[in-house]
């Protein structure tokens, strides 16, 4: 079962390596993990997607790191999920109108053109993602690089309870 | 303003942490925090190996619940100190170790002695620095002491690199500590407060399964206060044994892998488990799923992590156990204090079927339960006990009956082999009037020996009882069980002469080979205080630790001795 957890972390050197190492080391996978700055000084966010049957330890471990501020579990059916693609499709000439086709359908953009093959960028819902590329592989999927999952809860006014924070 | 280095900043705010003894050994790395440490009050114990002073400020942690301080240098030395790191966080125990770096300028290029200290030590740690700012010092070194001893106590390294050891600062008092998500929680909850209590006021078979977080929390009293206020009978693990009397008429003794049948028993009928400080670890739980199965859950610990980790929580708890006792002594107030009749009966019928047994014969071999029970008679059990690890661990942890807390020392979790040695130093130097006697395998012993060196050289007057089974008898006992007889790897077949050893590092050595010189060897023992004593013992390598509960196991499964090997599965 994969969780969205958004982490509050202390902007400090290893702190990325202290969150990864502790996930391994209590036996964790990470499906993907984005990190950057927010909007407090000092402080970063990491989008962390695990999968875990539950994730009550999870979060619990992750605590327990010093530099570790605050955990909220984001619900996948309430929260903003996005991830960017770049995904690179075999298009020689004569296919070209029908990929732009489909690309158009899901707002890709066209960043780069080669003869034998088209770079798309795409952003959104993972699901929109995943839609996507199942629409293109049928043309041969030359690369591809996805960023981590990132996730925002919405504000809560017609669902509240939805965001747990743990303390 | 005057200008001080790194390095003196450094020994300056230990001092201010109150720190009187460092364990360490110096070099290229760490040298420039050996200057001034020459010429400031606090002591230096120069340990033969880094695991050594490791477990030496273990010791001393252990035994005054202050904070222990080791010292090393980069490379080498960082990495020796990694197995008590990993010990003392596995166990609680509060120390700060302080490691040396190359120079900032070095770092990543695979310079002389250059380990990648804070990396490896990440996961053997509770939090680690690597300080690269001159002036961060004394503010680092007061949070690595907060952390250490605060909320769930554990290990703390700071990395130095050569060059901040170097730079000059001016002294900046450490300001308040704000640690924005480091909070441990001190006070339980009211409301579980009261569901607590008011499922001890119905519990018709309540056990209180207590552990290192008693002693942790030094909540030994407020423990004893509310065990009899509550009439409950006391269990007290590997890790916690001295927070609760052995001779208390409400003592079970302790549970688990080796633990009594009454306790071991008693865990399995209860319907009511009031843990505190204990972490449910396999050595106690046996097979999980059938571990104490008709009990309800409390569980007090300070680390939320532990509650629900393995058994899940009737009623969870977060916070300092010796807070939450009182909380639990003043919300029972009003109530009185159950007869538990039926319950009380039964236990004290297994306790009287079931004790601890062993057959010594006054021409056979001596048994190593026999010397305990002789050491604790002749010392009137007035001792610090530190273990090594092994059968003689167990049989110490079983036959000596303690009465306070820090007064019994070992590795419980890490298990770590070699830590007799060394953390009987650091207790001896924590505590120098007390009695220090550690109780030690063979193979144990062979493991950290050199610090009898340390020992002899510093005047810290330890005793060190070695169990002398000419094997590592813990291996063997689990050959002779589990795995036919084979004795793989595990019988020493040497001829080491402990008495030897003993004199040439600068220790006296006794030996004992037959049952009637146990008793004057160790008298012997107790009446040398000018130097280090190393006792041989040549013990039956035949004998096991029993009862048993094989690993796996279920906890209803007890081999109760050498008799009873036919429960087998
Ligand atoms: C550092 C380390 N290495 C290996 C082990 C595995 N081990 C557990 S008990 C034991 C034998 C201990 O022998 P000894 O110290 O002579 O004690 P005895 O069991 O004979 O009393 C061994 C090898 C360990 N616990 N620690």
């Amino acid at each position: 079962m994969k969780h969205t957890l958004s982490v509050l972390v202390e902007d400090r050197p290893g702190v990325l390596a202290r969150v990864a190492s502790l996930l391994a080391r209590r036996g964790f996978n990470i499906h993907s993990l984005a990190v950057g700055p927010t909007a407090e000084p000092g402080m970063s966010r990491m989008t962390i997607v695990v999968d875990a049957p539950e994730l009550e330890q999870v979060k619990k471990q992750l605590h327990k790191l010093v530099n570790v501020v605050r955990i909220t579990e984001l619900d996948p059916a309430t929260a903003l999920e996005r991830e960017i693609m770049l995904v690179r499709v075999a298009a020689p000439a004569g296919k070209r109108g029908e990929v732009l086709e489909i690309a158009s359908i899901f707002k890709a953009t066209a960043v780069d053109v080669g003869p034998s093959s088209m770079c798309f960028q795409i952003s959104g819902t993972p699901a929109k993602i995943n839609d996507f590329l199942d629409l293109v592989r049928p043309y041969g999927i030359v690369d591809l690089v996805k960023s981590g999952r990132i996730a925002m809860a919405r504000e809560q006014k017609t669902k509240p309870g939805r965001l747990r924070a743990v303390n | 303003m005057s200008t001080i280095t790194g390095a003196q900043a450094l020994i300056t705010a230990l001092e201010h942490e109150g720190v009187d003894v460092v364990f360490g050994v110096p070099g290229g790395a760490i040298l420039p925090a050996y200057d001034p440490l020459h010429d400031s009050p606090i002591r230096h114990i120069l340990a033969r190996h880094e695991q050594g002073a490791g477990h030496m400020a273990e010791g001393y942690a252990w035994a005054t619940g202050r904070v222990g301080v080791a010292m090393a240098t980069s490379g080498p030395g960082a990495t020796n100190l990694v197995t008590p790191l990993a010990d003392a966080l596995m166990d609680s125990v509060p120390i700060v170790a302080i490691t040396g770096q190359v120079p900032t300028s070095a770092v990543g290029n695979d310079a002389f002695q250059e380990a990648y200290t804070t990396g490896i030590t990440m996961p053997a740690t509770k939090h680690n620095y690597f300080v690269t700012d001159v002036d961060e010092i004394p503010q680092v070194v007061r949070e690595a002491f907060h952390i250490a001893s605060t909320g769930r106590p554990g290990p703390v390294l700071i990395d130095l690199p050569k060059n901040v050891l170097t730079a000059t600062t001016t002294w900046r008092e450490p300001g308040e500590i704000s640690l924005a998500g480091y909070k441990p929680t001190v006070d339980g909850h009211p409301r579980r407060v009261k569901e607590a209590v008011d499922l001890i006021a119905e519990a018709q078979r309540p056990v209180l399964y207590v552990g290192g977080g008693i002693i942790k929390a030094n909540a030994s009293a407020e423990l004893r206060r509310f065990a009899e206020l509550v009439n409950v009978p006391v269990t007290t693990t590997l890790m916690g044994r001295g927070a609760f009397p052995d001779d208390h008429r409400l003592s079970l003794g302790m549970p688990g892998m080796h633990g009594t049948y009454t306790a071991i028993t008693a865990l399995q009928k209860a319907d009511l488990l009031i843990a505190i400080g204990v972490r449910f670890d396999d050595r106690v739980t046996g097979k999980v799923d059938t571990f104490a199965p008709h009990a309800k859950v409390i569980h007090v610990d300070v680390d939320p992590a532990e509650i629900g980790k393995v058994r899940t929580a009737d009623v969870p708890i977060v916070g300092d156990a010796r807070r939450i006792l009182t909380q639990l002594i003043e919300a029972w107030a009003g109530r009185e204090t159950p007869d538990r009749h039926p319950w009380l009966d039964t236990i004290a019928a297994w306790k009287r079927d079931y004790p601890l047994r062993y057959d010594q014969q006054p021409d056979g071999p001596i048994k190593p339960q026999f010397v305990i029970e002789e050491l604790y008679r002749l010392t009137d059990g007035d001792a610090t006990l530190v273990a090594g690890v092994g059968q003689h661990q167990m049989w110490a942890s079983q036959f000596w009956r303690f009465s306070d807390p820090r007064r019994w020392i070992n590795s419980g979790g890490l298990g770590t082999m070699g830590f007799a040695i060394p953390a009987a130093i650091g207790a001896k130097v924590g505590r120098p009037d007390d009695l220090v006697y550690a109780i030690d395998g063979d193979g144990s012993f062979q493991m950290t020996l050199q610090e009898l060196i340390t020992a002899a050289s510093e005047g810290i007057p330890v005793k060190v009882a070695v169990f002398n089974n000419r094997s590592y008898g813990m291996v063997t006992q689990w050959q002779k069980l589990f795995y036919g007889g084979k004795l793989s790897a595990s019988v020493l077949g040497d001829d080491v002469d402990y008495v030897k050893i003993a004199e040439g590092l600068g220790c006296a050595g006794l030996r004992a080979e037959t049952p009637d010189e146990v008793a004057p060897t160790l008298e012997k023992s107790l009446a040398i205080d000018d130097r280090p004593v190393v006792v041989e013992l040549v013990v039956d390598p035949d004998e096991m630790v029993f009862p048993m509960v094989p690993a796996g196991a279920s906890n209803d499964e007890v081999i109760l001795g050498p008799d009873d090997l036919g429960a087998l599965p």
